[in-house]
This record gives structure tokens, C-alpha cells and sequence, in this order.
């Protein structure tokens, strides 16, 4: 058995250990019992642990972190998803995330496992810019911190979808399924904003990486390609959201709604740039 | 044979006068039992009286030797009202009646009421049907409110009174408690204590929805009330920061806000029936397994923790507080507006748009509509809570009926138990029956004869052998009537065969 299939068979087993929280999420959103959500916890750490330990074996094989094509990259962001919401878990409180972080999970992960995995033609022609350590460094960074930022950015996402739900409930006074199973407007809200702060500094250290590793290889910081003007207008989407919310109090519907705005073209600018403009990073989305 | 037997009135069969004029305090109780239990005339082994604002009951167990469940073949057996017949008809009707009537005339004696008064008012449960009763009682079924959980813990005071008194036996300690295991279980299985049913806790349940931490939260009275009153002594309970009451007049502010602060002191004492029935509906479930007692040792302990801070402030101050305050409970008198969509809109920019709920409880209105269209200000009238109220008391009335269910699977285990009990005293009886026949047979043919001594012994012998060889098969039987399909039966059937029932009357 090869590394490689090995590492693909701990990717699928972590898959269907994140469809298990999955569904022990769901029947906590049913039964509201505790431990259903500590199940689904759990579960969400075990998966996490070997989608790791996948990604730590492709890594070895490869010689660097495999962001290099569509299924590699859905790995990748499942991998700083699952870890950005343990994280963001055990140091908030913020449980009721999972509802929304183990189906993302589950979506993200089958689409890798479904994808085939095409390494590039000239096998890592990174590496030949890699031999200058030092860019290796930047890239590597770049691309965790990159995750890691939308990763949170999604779970503010989830929290603000959940905080509009809930919102309409008690505004409309209208209490339907959400109302009981939802925690309070102030804990969702207070959710998305930490995600945010985490996603919005995890998002700037790695644009800043970004720029520096392309200084590195193109010589220059910025190459006006659509998918930096595009990261620039994300981030300045958040940057706007995290003012206002500062300066004059934006909370609630209107930062819930925000986030979610700020999340689709975040999506737009990793996936839908690459798909519908092009521009470098073109790999990724092979 | 024990026969269980609960007479009562509650809240459905007796108007509050009628209660107020049977309820028993502690003291009064524990007379009461002394002297039912101590009565010689009467044949009650065990007694408990259970009495609050809204029932008042006493379940009693009689050592009626003339067992009611023979009755039961009496009459579905054959009408076989020969020898014994004078006996069990004269209990036929209510089974102990004579008990029952004992008990109805000592409550009347008691309480120094005439039975006429009282008697169509009240219910008299027999056997399985009283064991129901308790059971659906203690699982607060048959409240006012259906899944207030404060009465499992006045039912648990009733039976310490009785067990302190030594007024509880075998029977009803078994049955009290299963009586509090079904009603753990009832509010764990069902979602009969879920959701707020009176609207003051309705109040309290939003703003848990809205706010994560109540104990950071400061909350403004508009005016006084007693609803609005009661929702901020729950929000005190819950701890919040700080309370400011804003009253047209100054001073009667200030005496609300005196009587908020020295709350702990009130607490528990001089409050009248109906607050308190109030607060028991709409405790919610979170300590349903804390007695009424436990309950106030909390509350207590939560006061001495967070001293409450109440203010009195001038009602023209409300709208400079409104910057300051997240929670806004108004009930003036007023016939406009005391609140406008515009001074809040204002002091939302100021507010840096933290969440703000209204809820308003006057009639006609306190509070301008359209506040609820601002973004983070929420809104609620009397009407919108008493929707949510009715929508969850329907909510517990659908979980009721699970919780009956509950209820009778475990009357039918509580029956299978009291059988049992029968089952042993029947078996000495018959025991002692035939070894007395034997002895005294063998007493006489020892007599007549002229044996030695070691003949003697044999023959004795040989009869304690024969006793123990006729006895063994039916001691077996009954040993396992489990197994049979009518217990009952076949125990009445044995108590009537060796005619044991009226054994102490000969």
C-alpha cells in the first residue's frame, strides 16, 4: 500500500467521521441533548485528527504543503475549517457553530474525495523556486494563514446566518423551530464577531505573506492580477465591517448580514475568480 | 389488607373560600395526623395530608379486614352473598367507607365546618384510582397549571410532615415514593415544565433569547403594576445589575424601589396565595428536582451574592436612560405614549445599537409600536406574550398526555406491588390456620390415647410433616401469583377458601 493511498483512505475516513458530527449535530438540533453536541464535538476532533495526519502524509510526499490543485485546496480549507472551529470552540464557548461548520465540512471534504487528484504536469514547479528556502517560508505561511483566516470567516458566516434566523423569530414574533433550539441574538452575534476579528487578522497576516512571497518571485508586490484586486476588496469588505461595527456600533441584523455578504465574495474570490476571470493561482482550481 | 383510599378538593371542585376554610398548616397537620393515627376507634394505619393554596387532601390507609377486593369476586365472580355477605356489604359502596366517613367527619370536626358544606366538593379516590391521583398530582398533572413544578416539592413536605409524624407505614412510604420517581420522570420524559405559562416569565424567557448574560443587564420600570413588579423581581432573580424605577410620583418610586432592594427580606413571608401560585407556574424547569425549600435557599443565596441595586429615578430621566438601560418593562397608566419610536431611534445612536427590549404590559399601550421596526429594539405588548403563554400552555397540554401515559404504567406497577404485599400476610395466615387445626386435633387424639413419650413426638411429628406437605403446594402458588393472570383473584380466592378474611371476627 502506497503513502498515497493511505493518505487518501485516512481522507475518507475523515470524511465520514465528520458525516457522523454531522449527524450528531442534527439530533442535537432535534433533541436538544447536551451530549448529542459533545458527540458531534468530539467526532469533529477525531476527523480533524486524521485529516491531518492525511495532509502531514501528502505533505512529506509532495515536499510542501498540497495546495496545488482543486482537491488539494478543498482539503486544505476542510483541514483549517475543522481546526479553526476546534479552536474557536474550546476558547469561546461557541458550540452551536458546529451545526454549521460539520455540514460545510462534509460538503467540502466529499467534493475533494469526489475531485480526482491531477497533480500538475511539471511536478512541483514550485520547487524550483522552492530552492530559495526562503519563499518556501512565505508560501507556506501564505497559504495556512489564508485558510485558516476564510475558515473563520465561514464559521462568522454560519453564525450570522443563524443570528438572522433567530432575529426574524423574535422580532417577528413568530417562534418556529429555530426559536428554542437557538441560542440567545447576543451569543450568536458575539460568535460572529470574534470569527471575524480571528478571520479578518488570520486573512490580513496572509495577504501580507502573500505580497511578500511575490515580491520573492516576481519582483514586484503587486501584479494587479484579478485575484489580488479581488482578496483587496474582500478585505476591505471586512475591513468596512469591523470599522463600522467599532466606530459606530453596527451589530446585530446589519453586521449579520455583512458577514455573509463579505463570505460570498470571499467565495467568489478563491473559487470564482480562478473559474470566471483567471489571473496566477490558475492550479488551484484543476 | 390495605386499602388506600385519598379524599380531597382542589382548585377544579371548590371555590377558594371552601379551601381556605380546609387548608392545614404544618402545625396544624401534624394534630391532625397524631389524632387520626392515634384514634383506636378507626382502623387507619397510615395517613398523610397534603394541603396548599389550591387543594387540599388526605390519603389514608385502612386496615380494613374485610379486604375490598373480595368485593371484586362478589360481584364478578357469582353473587355469592352467603355467610360473610352482611360484612362486605356494608363496604361495598366505597370500599372503606366507614373509614372514609371517619375521615370526612374528623375533617369536619377538625375544621370546624359542617360536612354539608364541604361534602359535594369533594372526591373520593379508592385503590387504584387514589394511587393515580397521587401520582398525578405530584407529577403536576392535575395543577392549575399544568407542569408547575413547585408541587412535587409541597408534596414532598406533606409526606416529611407525615414520616416525622410517623403517620406513613409501608404502604404509603412505597407509594410517595414512587410518587416522586414518576414525577421526575414526567417532567424528564415529557415537555410538560417547558416554556413559560404566565407572562412575566414569558418576558424573562425573551430576554434569555436576546441577551447571553442577564447579570450584566440593567432594566428600567416604567410605572408599577403587579405583573410588572413580579417580572422584575424574576429579573432580580436572575441577577441583573441594576434597576431603575421611574415613577410619575417620586416617592412612590422610591418606596418600589426600597421594596426591590430589601426583597431578600420579604421573600418567602407575607405574600399572598395568588403571588405565589403565580411564581410556582412560572418557575421553569431548570431546578424541578430542587424542593420548594431548596428553591428559596437558592434564591437567598443568589440575593446575598448580588445585592440588589434598585434606584428611583424621575420619570422625565427615562428618556437620558434609555441610553443606559437594555431592558424597558412599562405599565403607567398613561393613555399616550411614554416612549416614542423617535427617542429611541435617537438614543440608539448612543446606545451604540446594543440590543434594547420593551416590553410592554399596560393597557392601553405605554410604548409606541413602531419601535419594534429599529433595528435592535424589540418589542413586546401584553397581547404578543399572552400568545406565546397560550401557545405553550397548549405546548405542555400535548406533553400531559404523554406523561399520563407514564402515570399509568405506573399505577399498574404500584397494583402489582400492593398485591405482593397481600400475598405474604395471606400466606401466615393460612400457615397458622391449619398448623392451629392440626395442633389442636392432634392436642385431643394425644390426650385420648396413652403413648410414651417418643410415640408422642412422632406423631407430632408426622403432623408438622403433613402441614408442612398441604401447605406447600398452595404456599408455592401463591408465592408466584406474578405469573397468573389475575392476581387478585386467586389471593381472595385463597383468603376466601380457608376463610381467613373473617377470621379475627370469630
Amino acid at each position: 500500500m502506497t503513502l498515497d493511498n493511505i493518505e487518501r483512505i485516512l481522507s475518507i475516513i475523515a470524511a465520514v467521521t465528520y458525516t457522523a458530527s454531522m449527524a450528531a449535530y442534527i439530533f442535537y438540533l432535534f433533541k436538544q441533548k447536551d451530549e448529542f453536541q459533545n458527540y458531534g464535538f468530539f467526532l469533529i476532533c477525531v476527523g480533524a485528527a486524521l485529516h491531518f495526519l492525511g495532509v502531514c502524509l501528502e505533505t512529506i510526499m509532495m515536499g510542501t504543503l498540497p495546495a496545488y490543485n482543486l482537491q488539494q485546496t478543498l482539503s486544505i480549507a476542510a483541514l483549517a475549517l475543522s481546526g479553526t472551529f476546534i479552536f474557536l470552540n474550546q476558547k469561546f464557548n461557541l458550540k452551536i457553530l458546529g451545526l454549521f461548520a460539520s455540514p460545510l465540512l462534509v460538503i467540502i471534504m466529499s467534493a475533494s474525495i469526489i475531485l480526482p487528484n491531477t497533480l500538475p504536469s511539471q511536478p512541483l514547479f514550485l520547487n524550483d523556486l522552492g530552492l530559495r528556502s526562503i519563499s518556501h517560508f512565505w508560501l507556506i505561511s501564505h497559504i495556512v494563514m489564508i485558510f485558516t483566516g476564510e475558515a473563520a470567516l465561514a464559521l462568522a458566516c454560519g453564525a450570522g446566518i443563524l443570528y438572522l434566523i433567530q432575529e426574524k423569530a423574535i422580532k417577528e414574533k413568530k417562534r418556529g423551530f429555530f426559536y428554542k433550539r437557538l441560542p440567545s441574538l447576543a451569543l450568536l452575534d458575539n460568535t460572529s464577531y470574534t470569527s471575524i476579528i480571528t478571520g479578518f487578522t488570520m486573512l490580513t497576516a496572509g495577504l501580507i505573506t502573500g505580497l511578500i512571497y511575490a515580491k520573492n518571485v516576481w519582483g514586484t508586490f503587486l501584479s494587479w492580477d484579478p485575484k489580488e484586486i479581488w482578496s483587496a476588496v474582500t478585505w476591505l469588505i471586512y475591513a468596512a465591517l469591523l470599522h463600522g461595527r467599532l466606530a459606530s456600533g453596527w451589530r446585530g441584523r446589519k453586521s449579520a448580514i455583512m458577514t455573509i455578504i463579505g463570505f460570498a465574495v470571499l467565495l467568489f474570490t478563491l473559487f470564482g475568480v480562478n473559474l470566471f476571470i483567471g489571473g496566477h493561482h490558475q492550479s488551484f482550481t484543476k | 389488607m390495605s386499602e388506600i383510599t385519598l379524599i380531597g378538593l382542589n382548585h377544579k371542585t371548590a371555590a377558594v373560600e371552601l379551601r381556605e376554610a380546609l387548608a392545614f398548616t404544618a402545625e396544624e397537620s401534624a394534630n391532625a395526623l397524631k389524632s387520626l393515627i392515634g384514634n383506636s376507634n378507626n382502623k387507619i394505619k397510615e395517613a398523610m395530608i397534603f394541603s396548599t393554596c389550591n387543594r387540599m387532601e388526605i390519603l389514608f390507609i385502612s386496615s380494613d379486614k374485610s379486604c375490598r377486593a373480595s368485593q371484586s369476586i362478589c360481584s364478578t365472580g357469582s353473587s355469592n352473598n352467603t355467610g360473610s355477605s352482611d360484612s362486605s356489604e356494608s363496604t361495598d359502596n366505597t370500599g372503606s367507607s366507614d373509614n372514609t366517613q371517619v375521615v370526612i367527619n374528623f375533617l369536619s370536626e377538625y375544621k370546624k365546618l359542617p360536612v354539608i358544606r364541604f361534602q359535594d366538593s369533594l372526591y373520593i379516590y379508592n385503590g387504584n384510582d387514589a394511587v393515580r391521583h397521587i401520582f398525578r398530582v405530584a407529577s403536576s398533572l392535575d395543577s392549575m397549571i399544568i407542569g408547575e413544578p413547585q408541587i412535587l416539592g409541597q408534596v414532598k413536605a406533606a409526606y416529611r410532615l407525615a414520616a416525622l409524624n410517623k403517620s406513613s407505614g409501608v404502604v404509603i412510604n412505597r407509594l410517595m415514593h414512587k410518587a416522586f420517581s414518576i414525577a421526575k420522570k414526567v417532567r424528564r420524559e415529557t415537555g410538560i415544565g417547558d416554556n413559560a405559562v404566565s407572562i412575566s416569565y414569558a418576558a424573562i424567557e425573551l430576554a434569555n433569547k436576546i441577551f447571553n448574560d442577564l447579570s450584566e443587564r440593567c432594566v428600567m420600570l416604567l410605572g408599577a403594576g403587579e405583573m410588572a413588579e413580579l417580572a422584575v423581581e424574576h429579573l432580580i432573580s436572575h441577577g441583573v445589575k441594576k434597576i431603575f424605577v421611574a415613577n410619575r410620583t417620586f416617592e412612590n418610586g422610591v418606596l418600589l424601589a426600597k421594596k426591590f432592594n430589601g426583597i431578600k427580606a420579604v421573600y418567602g413571608s407575607n405574600r399572598s396565595c395568588a403571588i405565589q401560585e403565580f411564581e410556582h407556574s412560572s418557575d421553569m424547569v431548570q431546578d424541578s428536582d430542587n424542593n420548594s425549600r431548596n428553591n428559596k435557599d437558592n434564591f437567598s443565596k443568589n440575593r446575598e451574592k448580588d445585592i440588589v441595586n434598585a434606584e428611583a429615578v424621575r420619570f422625565e430621566e427615562r428618556e437620558r436612560l434609555l441610553q443606559e438601560v437594555d431592558i424597558i418593562i412599562s405599565s403607567t397608566g398613561a393613555t399616550e405614549y411614554v416612549l416614542t419610536a423617535a427617542q429611541v431611534k435617537k438614543s440608539m445612536i448612543f446606545r451604540k445599537n446594543r440590543p434594547l427590549f420593551l416590553i410592554d404590559i399596560a393597557v392601553p399601550r405605554d410604548i409606541d409600536p413602531k419601535i419594534n421596526k429599529i433595528d435592535n429594539a424589540y418589542l413586546y405588548d401584553i397581547d404578543d406574550l399572552q400568545n406565546i403563554v397560550d401557545d405553550n400552555m397548549e405546548e405542555r397540554k400535548k406533553e400531559a398526555l404523554k406523561g399520563e401515559r407514564l402515570v399509568d404504567e405506573a399505577v399498574i406497577k404500584f397494583e402489582k406491588w400492593l398485591e405482593n404485599l397481600d400475598v405474604v400476610p395471606t400466606i401466615v395466615a393460612i400457615k397458622e390456620k391449619i398448623e392451629k387445626i392440626i395442633e389442636s386435633e392432634t392436642e385431643k387424639t394425644l390426650n385420648s390415647l396413652n403413648l410414651r413419650e417418643e410415640e408422642q413426638d412422632a406423631i407430632k411429628r408426622m403432623a408438622q410433616a403433613i402441614t408442612n406437605k398441604i401447605m406447600h403446594d398452595p404456599i408455592q402458588f401463591l408465592k408466584n401469583s406474578g405469573n397468573h393472570r389475575d392476581d387478585v383473584f386467586y389471593l381472595n380466592a385463597a383468603r376466601e377458601i380457608f376463610n381467613i378474611n373473617n377470621m379475627n371476627g370469630d
